[in-house]
């Protein structure tokens, strides 16, 4: 597997500037797109990211060993399935209704968010994590590692060695990890779980990944899917 | 050594006009809960606070969804505070509307009235009054088009795609003072930050979680923004939740109950977890909610206007559903103790 050394970020909106902050802040190099042109992103990459490279979606993906998706969920079909083939690809969606509408014009309500995302990106190999943190909490909570009160991120894909590599990834922006190899188990750090929008522990956060189905939400999927 | 200007520093209150609970904990009526807001009005204004906000939501928890209605009341028994919506969601809104009630409110309060447009954090007023969510941006974009050549005063020409097409058309009423003061509410999108710059409008920043720290290099985006656009770099002002007691400890435990109250019910209906204890201290230690007693509070603003050279710094109060008592003390004690305080601290470090 390639060592990482360059990451791109596709998205250069809350989630996408905090995360390549911290990517610049661990020693990569990062490069960034937006929605527009490179022009328009130019000057808020060179002030809040100084260091950072703004790019085409293309010029983003050509030359990094690792891809962050940080854009709105439904428009992660605007990027080619082919643009990201061969590809090792972090998803850090989230179906928010706010940005993305009504649900079922996103998404199949039969499968979770990942599982779509894996499976529309069918060259490349997805692993989920850094969606279920809020991003000023991303910004702020990253630490070395070993430091007291150290946060946690879930990391789940289909992929062992990718989650394994995405999992240490993790660990150099900051955080600790929990891990599983199932892309569908994204469900339980989805908007709607304990897990979205909370900061915590990985003693913490592996309890309520170890008790998903006891809580309300897990409940209710477990319903769901009866 | 602070670059602020204490001489022209601003202070504000906002409220959202959450539903006002009785000394019993019964809730009051959204009637009773305005008429307690236009009370507040009255009281911020003899205390000397500069600016007083009402917000506009479409949701049971709170009471005001027209706060220009509110605003004239206010208008009608104040003399200097200026009247501020907090905010005017623009995107789901007809900018000649906007236009017509600022125009008024402008008149009653003879030129103390202040628009402060928004995309909007919550998003019930684009389904109640037709709009798609998916056109979030592309509505705000057109409109606020719309809305800075309506101030302008003068008949327009426009051709709309989401709002109204119109020829050589005039809009009234016209106002007697120096136009309406625009502000941008932002919440930390790079892009609203330099529209706002391109506009030559004021940006209010709302910072409601995390530290005020990180939004330092957004205000060298808007200078930088404004530089580009050949537009006047204005000052900043900032908009963050608090709430003050006479005592440290009661002013925490009414905070915590009430603001984790507000939030969660909110966060129920978005899909965030409920707010934990670590969270809550963490944001009244080091983070955007303004809570203690007159001293703390006083410190911790004075840090921020500081750290960011604010023009003005507007405390939003009421959060959850806190008492009458609770939330005229508040106001009495932002108005006698907290700002006189926080100009005192900010004048020491000169």
């Amino acid at each position: 597997m390639t060592e990482i050394k360059n990451v791109g970020i596709l998205g250069a909106g809350k989630v996408g500037i905090v995360l390549a902050q911290l990517a610049l802040k661990a020693g990569y190099h990062v490069r960034i797109s937006g929605s527009g042109s490179v022009e328009k992103i130019a000057m808020t990459i060179e002030t809040l990211v100084p260091g950072a490279t703004p790019a085409t979606n293309q010029g983003v993906v050509a030359k990094s060993d690792l891809i962050i998706l940080a854009i709105p969920l439904s428009r992660y079909k605007n990027i080619k399935s082919k643009l990201l083939k061969g590809k090792l690809v972090i998803d850090a969606m989230n179906y928010w209704w706010e940005t993305d509408g009504i649900r079922e014009e996103v998404l199949d309500p039969s499968s979770t968010s990942s599982e779509q995302v894996q499976k529309y990106f069918n060259k490349s190999t997805v692993v989920k994590t850094f969606n279920h943190m809020g991003y000023h909490n991303l910004q702020e909570e990253a630490k070395p590692a070993g430091a007291e009160n150290r946060k946690a991120l879930f990391v789940t894909g289909d992929d062992k060695a990718a989650v394994d590599q995405v999992a240490k990834f993790v660990d150099t922006m900051g955080f600790d990890t929990v891990v599983h190899y199932d892309i569908a188990d994204g469900i339980m750090t989805e908007p709607g779980s304990e897990l979205f929008g909370a900061s915590l522990t990985k003693a913490d956060l592996q309890n309520v990944i170890n008790h998903f189905d006891e809580t309300d939400f897990g409940k209710k999927i477990q319903a769901e899917e009866k | 050594m602070s670059m602020v200007d204490v001489d022209k520093l601003q202070f504000g209150l906002e409220t959202f006009g959450d539903i006002v609970s009785a000394e019993d904990g019964e809730l009051l009526t959204a009637g009773q809960s305005i008429r307690q807001i236009v009370k507040e009005g009255q009281l911020a204004d003899k205390l000397g606070v500069d600016v007083f906000g009402v917000g506009e939501h479409h949701r049971p928890d709170y009471s005001v969804s027209s706060p220009e209605i509110v605003l004239g009341s206010i208008a009608s028994v104040t003399e200097h505070i200026k009247l501020a919506t907090a905010v005017t969601v623009l995107s789901s809104d007809d900018p000649v509307r906007v236009y017509e009630r600022f125009a008024t409110l402008e008149g009653l309060s003879e030129g103390r009235a202040q628009v402060m447009l928004g995309r909007g954090s919550f998003t019930e007023s684009f389904p109640l009054f037709g709009y798609d969510l998916t056109d979030y941006d592309d509505l705000f974009n057109e409109k606020l088009e719309m809305y800075s050549q309506l101030i302008k005063e003068k008949p327009i020409t426009w051709h709309g795609k989401f709002t109204q097409s119109l020829k050589d058309q005039d809009v009234y009423p016209k106002t007697d003072y120096n136009g309406i003061e625009t502000y941008i509410g932002i919440g930390g999108s790079p892009e609203s930050i330099i529209r706002t710059a391109r506009y030559g409008y004021k940006v209010i920043l709302a910072i409601i979680g995390g530290q005020a720290d990180r939004f330092v290099p957004y205000l060298n985006l808007y200078k930088k923004a404004a530089e580009k656009y050949n537009m006047p770099v204005q000052p900043v002002a900032v908009h963050s939740h608090g709430f003050i007691a006479d005592d440290e400890d009661e002013a925490v435990e009414v905070a915590w109950k009430n603001i984790k109250a507000n939030f969660d019910r909110i966060g129920l209906t978005r899909g965030w977890a409920p707010m934990s204890r670590e969270q809550f201290d963490g944001e009244t230690k080091v983070g955007s909610f303004y809570v203690g007693n007159p001293e703390h509070v006083a410190q911790r603003m004075a840090r921020t206007i500081n750290l960011m050279n604010l023009g003005r710094f507007d405390l939003v109060y009421g959060a959850g559903n806190q008492t009458a008592a609770q939330r005229e003390r508040m106001i009495e004690l932002y108005g006698t103790k907290v700002i006189p305080r926080v100009k005192e601290i900010l004048s020491e470090e000169d």
